[in-house]
């Protein structure tokens, strides 16, 4: 009885650590990539540019998705 | 979890009091790699450049027109140590698709100790130009009440750059198992499933041969391929309907969906993660490194 209940309370808690944990990174990159698009469209000279910085932006609002993978990942398989 | 084992780096052997897991292998294996691709290329530069000069000459002049566009001219110094970084990280995220050895960079020690040093590079550029009291007014700019914030964040810069890349080569392959015992599972079912009746592997193999027949006519690849699934399903249906097979349990769906799977995880993925890391370890740099107008 218990074990089953720790196994589901593991399912659930990352189960919910990673899918609460996605909605800001998605968020985030979305607006980014967003509006480097509209720059791209408006000045395409400066899209180089603007290809590096976002993924650089991207790669940093990505850190908190991380987090919440690592911390999904040592509740199913370390904790 | 039945059947899906996620480990760390297992312990190999040891050398004296040293242990050796399985990461510290592979990266002596790219070390040694690099090294040996390194004196290969750069030994007997001829003025008139064969193929493969000409290829690495691109090469490293791609890698030098990034660092010159994101650190300027004055940090050009820093080329070989961003080039190390970036071939490190990609051969050490490729060299987990030989299926034998483990990704380095799914260890957190290996790519902790590149963020580390990132930050000590970081840390001496900035005592070197404003002396150590000078180094550590900083940590009360703009006002001292900020000091406990910028420690944190000045302790949290290579414990983010790390994890980030540790977080998403080590997630890669846990998905890529995951999803790989996943299909195990699937194909056994769907092979009883087939096999719940003796009709239904004969009308797969007819199918099969059928669309053969149709793909060889038409010289078109799709039907051809969805004729081998079909035969190769009703075949195995059929076995395990006589109970030709026994207790052997074939996982054909684990032929070909997990390659797709590891061109992202793997090709896609390492490369983003190690441009990435080499591009914030070359802005973090370069923010300790201002031009020499301002310096002054």
């Amino acid at each position: 009885m218990s074990e089953a209940f720790i196994i589901a309370a593991k399912a659930i808690g990352a189960g919910l650590c990673m899918g609460i944990g996605a909605i800001g990174p998605a968020i985030g990159e979305g607006n980014a990539v967003g509006k480097a698009l509209e720059g791209m469209a408006r000045q395409p000279e400066s899209a180089g540019t603007l290809r590096t910085n976002m993924i650089l932006g991207c790669a940093v609002t990505e850190t908190t998705g991380i987090y919440s993978l690592v911390i999904a990942l040592l509740i199913l398989f370390a904790l | 979890m039945d059947g899906i084992e996620v480990s760390g780096a297992q312990t190999l052997f040891f050398i004296g009091p040293i242990a050796i897991p399985q990461t510290i292998l592979s990266l002596i294996v790219v070390t040694a790699t690099l090294c040996f691709a390194g004196i290969l290329l750069g030994r007997n530069l001829q003025k008139h450049p064969g193929k493969l000069q000409v290829l690495t000459e691109k090469g490293v002049t791609m890698l030098m027109n990034l660092v010159r566009d994101t650190m300027g001219e004055h940090n050009m110094g820093w080329v070989p140590y961003i080039g190390t970084i970036f071939l490190s990280s990609i051969l050490g995220s490729l060299i987990g698709m030989t299926g034998f050895l483990r990704s380095t960079t799914a260890d957190l020690a290996v790519v902790l100790t590149w963020a580390v040093m990132t930050s000590v590079i970081i840390w001496y550029q900035s005592i070197k130009r404003n002396g150590v009291l000078g180094w550590l007014k900083g940590f009360t700019e703009p006002i001292w009440v900020m000091t406990p914030m910028n420690l944190v964040s000045e302790i949290a810069q290579p414990i983010a750059m790390a994890f980030r890349h540790f977080g998403n080569v080590a997630g890669g392959s846990i998905i890529t198992m995951i999803i790989y015992t996943a299909l195990s599972l699937l194909s056994t079912t769907l092979i009883r499933l087939i096999a719940s009746s003796i009709l239904l592997p004969l009308i797969l193999v007819a199918l099969g041969a059928f669309l053969l027949f149709l793909g060889i006519r038409k010289k078109k690849l799709l039907p051809k391929i969805l004729a081998i699934v079909f035969g190769v399903l009703g075949i195995l249906g059929l076995a395990t309907c006589l109970e030709l097979l026994g207790d052997v349990q074939i996982p054909i769906l684990q032929v070909g969906v997990p390659a797709v799977l590891s061109i992202y995880f793997d090709l896609f993925s390492g490369f983003v993660q190690a441009f990435v890391f080499s591009l914030l370890s070359m802005v973090y740099i370069a923010g300790a490194c201002p031009p020499p107008e301002i310096q002054e």
